[in-house]
């Protein structure tokens, strides 16, 4: 292979400085940062920056510590924190934050125009401003932003997406009605809702559920009907909102059932939408993945799905009630 | 030497670097290496460790986008070095405050995927220009970008230097990866999964490849700048028209059990009780691809039957026999 080099800097991911200049970036925004507001106190500066209060005072030692030795000596920057209040007296050369790096630019300007793209409750106005303002702004650094593009409409049902947005808007109870493909059947429940979630391409209504007492996902495009009610939405205060940032929306549970699947090269997109514990090659494209879910109604329809291009491995059980829907299924065209 | 504790080695090159910072832009003239090496305290004195060391810490602002600029210096017009001040610093922004709201709001967007740090260190900089980013309070949207595949960071790196990559890729229905040379144009995320656009060198074509495709390390190979995406490009397009489906062509005529096939019966065009089977409805409903529309009518078992096309009839029979074993 002719590749001159990894595409990577280094361990980590993208974006992910080591120590030092991850450390250097932030004193360089700590000074105007402070110089940029009436009145910073150590507390909340820590806060805007993630970090501890000695951590912060340690970082203020180290600018305040500057020097350049020649042609003569000279301390550039001057300040102070006592009584707990951040005072720079001088700081000229980085009174200014350092301009947008492309990747920056590009981060923000995707989401943003991500927002404004997708429906729902979020004011877009503001998100249009703000796109034109960082783009003035970071110059240059936003050309690349155009080389990527998202395209996320949750695979909702437009309707269903406009009277749940105005729900949340207007912080009001709904009813719906909700398709269960596990068990190919329709729900009905009230339910308050607290937020909209796009996670993995797909909307999620993110509501107290009143049926089950508990924080529920209803993926929009499973919802037959939405009817908005003249009644305020009640979110108990100890209701949780899910968690989306520490791993995929559902997450294996201590009591499901562990399912080993073999498929054929024609069925390897099994393990490209459904999230797999292990996914093996079995040579020739064939894998063999385990899965594990709560119920496995969904796995039998899968297995039906597959035919011949899927296989349930374990458990036997399992195996046995796809064999026997199938051939329920064959008789009626005999 | 005494071998420094990691944290003092990171502490003493935070602080060279930062003086090194605030020495160029200070600087109202290009200075020399030497001139710098006088002027920044922690440079070691031999000129072999210098340079090396030197050139690490060039590299390492450049990296954070300083703009480093060189020009004649000193008496002898050697390589002298700057920052300048213009092109140093963020311009005036100033945002109300429900477009810092959603700003707030954005800089979540990536939390799991691998631009995270990037969006939080251009939120930590605007910040710095004065902007009062806090968390939202608006009626809450909060969309996620997934986690990247392994690819993701390379070809972004790609696109956005225009350097040619190869990969190796698992197409489907091949029995095994096969290497591609591509010159990258975007990547682009449709429906939660990451794709990239560009043109094929082997097949001379524009083409998209899904990203959890690829099935080893991303190399470059080409220097930057050496990618030029075509006028009129638009990325967003191609990878639309690739995993686009057609229009429905064709009509599947159906029995279905009633009180099942809840998700058949959202896309009918016609649904009423089948007088000739009680307990039984008719449905028609549009499909384009036989084989995968085979495969959804099969995952509802005995709860329907094909009447037509035979095509389509046949095909869920040959899945039927399949998971029969």
């Amino acid at each position: 292979m002719s590749g001159e080099a990894v595409a990577g800097r280094g361990p980590g991911r993208a974006g992910r400085p080591p120590a030092a200049i991850g450390r250097l970036q932030r004193l360089l925004a700590l000074v105007p940062y402070v110089t940029s507001r009436s009145a910073t106190g150590l507390a909340e500066t820590a806060a805007a920056f993630g970090i501890t209060e000695a951590e912060l005072v340690d970082d203020l030692n180290l600018l305040w510590c500057v020097e350049l030795r020649s042609p003569d000596p000279y301390c550039p920057i001057d300040l102070s924190y006592e009584g707990g209040e951040i005072t720079v007296r001088e700081a000229d050369p980085v009174a200014r934050p350092l301009r947008l790096a492309p990747d920056e630019a590009s981060a923000l300007l995707v989401a943003l125009r991500l927002l404004a793209d997708l429906p729902g409750p979020q004011d877009r106005s503001a998100l249009r401003r703000a796109i034109a303002k960082l783009e003035a702004a970071a110059g240059e650094a936003a050309a690349p932003s155009a080389q990527v593009a998202v395209h996320m409409d949750g695979r909702a049902p437009a309707d269903v997406q406009a009277r749940v947005a105005d729900a949340l808007r207007r912080r009001r109870r709904v009813h719906l009605t909700y398709y269960v493909p596990g068990r190919d059947e329709a729900t009905e429940r009230d339910a308050d809702p607290m937020r909209l979630l796009v996670v993995e391409g797909r909307s999620y209504l993110e509501a107290w559920c009143r049926r089950a007492e508990a924080v529920r996902l209803f993926r929009l495009d499973r919802v037959l009907g939405v009817t908005v009610l003249d009644v305020p939405a009640q979110v108990p205060e100890g209701a949780e909102p899910v968690d989306v940032d520490s791993g995929p929306l559902y997450r294996p549970a201590p009591g499901d059932v562990r399912v080993v699947l073999e498929l054929s090269a024609a069925g390897r997109w099994v393990s490209e939408y459904y999230p797999c514990e292990e996914v093996a090659e079995l040579g020739e494209g064939r894998l063999r993945v385990v899965l594990r879910t709560p119920d496995t109604g969904w796995v039998r329809r899968l297995a039906l799905r597959l035919g011949e291009d899927g296989r349930v491995a374990e458990p036997g059980s399992l195996a046995r009630e796809v064999a026997q829907a199938a051939a329920a299924a064959l008789a009626q065209y005999s | 030497m005494a071998v420094l504790r990691d944290g003092a080695m990171s502490r003493q090159k935070t602080e060279r670097l930062l003086s090194l910072v605030v020495c160029l832009l200070s600087a109202r003239r290009y200075l020399t290496a030497w001139q710098i090496r006088d002027a920044v305290p922690g440079y070691p004195s031999s000129p072999e460790a210098f340079k090396r060391m030197f050139e690490r810490d060039k590299d390492e602002l450049r990296e954070l986008g300083i703009p480093l600029e060189t020009g004649p210096a000193g008496p002898e017009e050697e390589v002298g070095y700057r920052i300048p001040r213009q092109a140093y610093e963020l311009p005036e922004i100033v945002l109300e405050p429900d477009e810092a709201a959603v700003l707030g709001l954005a800089a979540r967007v990536w939390r799991q995927a691998e631009l995270a740090g990037a969006a939080a260190g251009g939120l930590m900089k605007l910040r710095a220009a004065g902007v009062e980013a806090e968390e939202s309070t608006q009626p809450g949207i909060e969309p996620r970008l997934p986690a990247g595949e392994a690819a993701f960071g390379p070809l972004w790196r790609a696109v956005r230097d225009r350097r040619p990559v190869t990969f190796p890729y698992q197409a489907p229905g091949r029995p095994g990866p096969q290497a591609r040379n591509l010159e990258p144009w975007g990547v682009v995320n449709r429906h939660g999964r990451w794709y990239v656009v560009g043109f094929d060198r082997d097949r001379g074509q524009e083409r998209v490849f899904r990203l959890s495709r690829i099935t080893g390390p991303v190399m470059f190979i080409g220097p930057a700048g050496s990618v030029t995406v075509p006028e009129g490009t638009d990325v967003r397009e191609s990878v639309r028209a690739w995993d686009g489906a057609p229009p429905p062509v064709r009509t599947a005529a159906l029995r279905v059990r009633q009180g099942a096939g809840f998700g058949l019966r959202r896309r009918a065009v016609s649904d009423r009780p089948d007088s000739g089977h009680p307990g039984w409805d008719r449905v028609d409903a549009p499909f384009t691809d036989c084989g995968w529309y085979a495969g959804y009518i099969a995952s509802f078992g005995a709860d329907v039957v094909v009447l037509g096309p035979p095509d389509l009839r046949e095909a869920v029979i040959g899945r039927l026999k399949g998971a029969a074993g």
